[in-house]
């Protein structure tokens, strides 16, 4: 697969418009891990919209999002850069080809305490 | 029988590129009636309609289609081409092969197929067109204006100076409209009530307008030249005409906690007030809500300290009905609710305002007499920070999509006001972008920028809140990549502008059109901006779109001078195609009577012969053709068919419907 084809398909997964974006910033405005994003979420929405698919597919911030939505919510132009980054960080998965959750060792880390959310979550970011 | 001209336009390549126009004139050529048919590369060249001209004249023609672009366009062009050659004006047919063919469609074969049914369609209602008359109807000279704006008082002034009467309706109990809330305006920094107010006073001086103030539309009926307006102006408890503003009354009033909502209700007022201090009319009002007296009897010390004897709290709202020959919108705008923006925390902290508010505090005859003090503690802000587009180009639904247009300059005005005043602030904005089209107005953000030393910052806002006594402004910095923690005393919110929530009603009320953002939609977007599509309405400041203050004036010069000129004619040419009822099958049901916006049908009681020498007296159905305007509306209601529209016929309309069906 070229990137060309992976640009096409991470735009199709995220299911938004990224030419929507007026560039105003207020996703990175309000993104409460913003220190910890080496590609920040406004660039993740500018770079996918022009095809710059390596950066991202290499980057750190795929996994330090951490999925709150606050960007999604406060997106006055209706586009979601935490669908992108979601669909970024998918592709890199899939990609890579294997699973780093195995289901049979969860059990033994999980407790009463552990969110029923995170356990989803965490399986969409490190698993096929 | 007919004798049909056919002559098709190919609109330079508009139409000629997507329509086979030989192809399309030749089919056309073999239709029954049909004595000439050609076409010509524009049919609205002198050359044109010197051609339909000659072959009216050479082939002795009865009846003209033109397959052409939109009638909107050029109906009138060939009916004037029709008249001069001796034909009678509503003898014309035009096809409409561009904006229903060509630009939109793509493959040829298919257009031309298209293009031939439509003028197939066009000679199928022409053989049975019969010629028509207009008629003529008076002009009242008198125009009203709805909204006391700077939009409305320039549009009234313009009007009245060119000799006729205007009246301005303003539903609030001042004129002067949101420009009366201003400190200083764009590009020049002065201030607003100096150049606002003695244009205000013009208006209140000026023996041709009349101002009703606390009044509003209430009924509208007639056509262009003719309104009939029904306006009720609204109990304000005081006698206009005895009170002289002197203003003891509100000294006197104990009743003192009323929201002050020319101040943004940033203040109290008492509960009779003058809104400012050059409001026009300078009489005072009483806040029903609020008044002791009207409340529950007890108090009544304004009345008693009246010097004029003016209070009047048994004051009824009363209904006045005027006529008019047009009518200018200026109903104005208001900044929008901010309650889908939680994350400024607008109504959270004190300390976050909106630009008009901010206008307030720093108007010298403000809340705050012109000291800039935040609205928590009365501290004066150390670092102010600017927030734009809050609520413009959003298309999520929390705001408006569109630009509001005034907020980059405004915002800029603020900053250089701040800046100037108390040099020590640090001010800085958020923008997404800095639009400033428009003479000085680039040059007035720059030296923003350059010599007031604003700190401009290219990204959004994405929370404000609080950390102590101070407010943290959360937002990106996009030049530099890297998000910003700003600690601000104040955040000022350039809130997006919608046009007046009263607009509905008055758009209702004159049968004008609306878009979705519930600004009036003008007649056409370049070559009518003034013109509403309803005749004798005319669209002046903020109600057609966002504007600042010179626009505003423009268009409200602009506005006036259109209501000039229909007022300048004595006549105006009706309608030619009005409608008419069929006596013999008219059941005397009153359906059409009713639904008639114009009130141009009556029914009367007439005798029939019924043969024998009996005679019936029935009820039935009589159209003034003066007043119909054609719209159809009884025609399509009449349950028996007896309702018929000239030029539009049930059997014109059904001779198209079977013309296009027959291919």
């Amino acid at each position: 697969m070229n990137s060309k084809e992976q640009v096409k398909i991470i735009k199709e997964r995220s299911g938004t418009d990224a030419s929507k974006c007026m560039k105003c910033g207020k996703c990175s405005g309000r993104c409460p891990a913003y220190n910890e994003m080496d590609i920040k979420p406004h660039q993740f929405v500018s770079m996918i919209e022009k095809g710059e698919i390596e950066k991202l597919l290499n980057c750190k911030a795929i996994y330090n999002c951490l999925s709150c939505f606050a960007c999604v919510e406060r997106c006055p132009r209706n586009v979601a850069p935490a669908a992108i980054i979601e669909a970024v960080r998918q592709e890199v998965i899939r990609m890579q080809g294997g699973n780093y959750i195995n289901s049979e060792e969860i059990p033994q880390i999980v407790d009463e305490q552990i969110p029923q959310q995170l356990l989803v979550s965490m399986y969409r970011k490190f698993n096929k | 029988m007919q004798r049909i001209g056919v002559f098709v336009c190919w609109c330079g390549s508009n139409i000629s590129a997507t329509v086979d126009v030989e192809k399309v004139s030749a089919v056309l050529a073999l239709e029954p009636n049909v004595v000439i048919s050609q076409n010509y590369q524009y049919m609205c060249s002198e050359n044109g309609q010197a051609l339909i001209r000659n072959s009216i004249k050479e082939h002795n023609l009865t009846g003209v289609v033109v397959c052409s672009c939109s009638p909107r366009m050029h109906e009138a062009t060939f009916r004037r081409a029709c008249e001069s050659a001796g034909l009678n004006p509503y003898m014309l047919e035009v096809a409409n092969i561009r904006e229903q063919v060509s630009w939109i469609h793509k493959d040829i074969e298919e257009a031309t197929e298209k293009a031939i049914i439509l003028g197939r369609t066009a000679i199928a209602k022409l053989r049975l067109n019969t010629p028509l008359t207009a008629g003529e109807s008076p002009v009242i000279k008198r125009a009203l204006v709805i909204g006391g704006g700077i939009a409305g008082i320039q549009s009234a002034l313009d009007i009245a100076e060119a000799g006729y009467e205007v009246d301005i309706v303003e539903k609030s109990p001042t004129i002067g409209g949101n420009m009366a809330k201003l400190d200083k305006t764009f590009p020049t920094l002065d201030c607003a009530a100096c150049i606002l107010t003695p244009k205000m006073v013009d208006c209140a001086q000026n023996e041709k307008i009349d101002i009703l103030t606390f009044s509003e539309i209430e009924s509208v009926k007639g056509f262009v030249g003719n309104f009939k307006v029904g306006i009720r102006k609204k109990a304000r408890f005081v006698n206009e005409k005895l009170c002289t503003g002197c203003g003891v009354c509100t000294q006197k009033c104990p009743s003192k906690r009323g929201l002050n909502d020319f101040n943004m209700n940033l203040n109290t007022r008492p509960a009779i007030y003058i809104p400012f201090a050059q409001a026009i009319p300078n009489v005072a009002i009483i806040d029903p809500e609020q008044c002791l007296k009207l409340k529950n009897g007890k108090c009544g010390l304004c009345a008693m300290q009246c010097p004029t004897k003016a209070i009047d709290y048994t004051q009824q709202d009363e209904i006045v009905e005027r006529e008019y020959g047009a009518i200018v919108v200026a109903t104005g705008y208001k900044p929008i609710s901010l309650e889908n923006f939680n994350e400024y925390g607008y109504s959270t902290y004190k300390d976050v305002v909106t630009s008009l508010e901010f206008e307030r505090i720093m108007n010298a005859a403000g809340p705050t007499s012109g000291h800039l003090e935040r609205p928590s503690d009365h501290k004066q802000p150390k670092v102010i920070t600017f927030i734009q587009c809050v609520g413009s180009r959003d298309t999520s639904g929390c705001g408006k999509p569109y630009c509001s247009k005034i907020c980059c300059m405004y915002t800029a005005k603020h900053a250089m006001l701040v800046r100037e005043k108390y040099p020590d602030t640090q001010v800085n904005i958020f923008y997404i972008d800095v639009r400033t089209p428009g003479k000085n107005y680039d040059e007035f953000y720059r030296r923003a920028v350059e010599q007031y030393g604003v700190n401009y910052i290219k990204g959004m806002v994405g929370k404000v809140y609080k950390e102590g006594d101070n407010l943290v402004v959360q937002g990106s910095d996009l030049i530099n990549n890297e998000q910003l923690l700003i600690k601000s005393d104040m955040v000022v919110l350039a809130a997006a502008i919608e046009p007046d929530p009263s607009v509905r009603k008055i758009a209702t009320l004159l049968t004008t059109s609306i878009d979705t953002n519930n600004f009036l939609t003008e007649a056409h977007a370049k070559l009518k901006p003034v013109e509403s599509p309803t005749a004798g309405i005319f669209l002046s400041g903020v109600c057609q779109g966002p504007k600042d203050i010179p626009e505003t004036v423009s268009q409200a010069s602009a506005c006036a001078a259109k209501v000039i000129g229909l007022l300048a004619k004595d006549k105006l040419k009706c309608n030619a195609s009005t409608a008419g009822a069929d006596e013999m099958l008219c059941t005397g049901c009153s359906l059409c009577e009713n639904v008639c916006p114009y009130g141009a049908i009556t029914y009367i009681d007439k005798e029939f012969r019924l043969g024998g020498g009996r005679t019936e007296v029935r009820r039935v159905a009589s159209v003034n053709p003066a007043v119909c305007q054609g719209c159809g509306a009884c025609t399509v209601t009449c349950p028996s068919g007896a309702m018929d529209l000239k030029g539009f016929s049930t059997k014109q309309i059904m001779a198209e419907v079977d013309a296009i069906c027959k291919n």
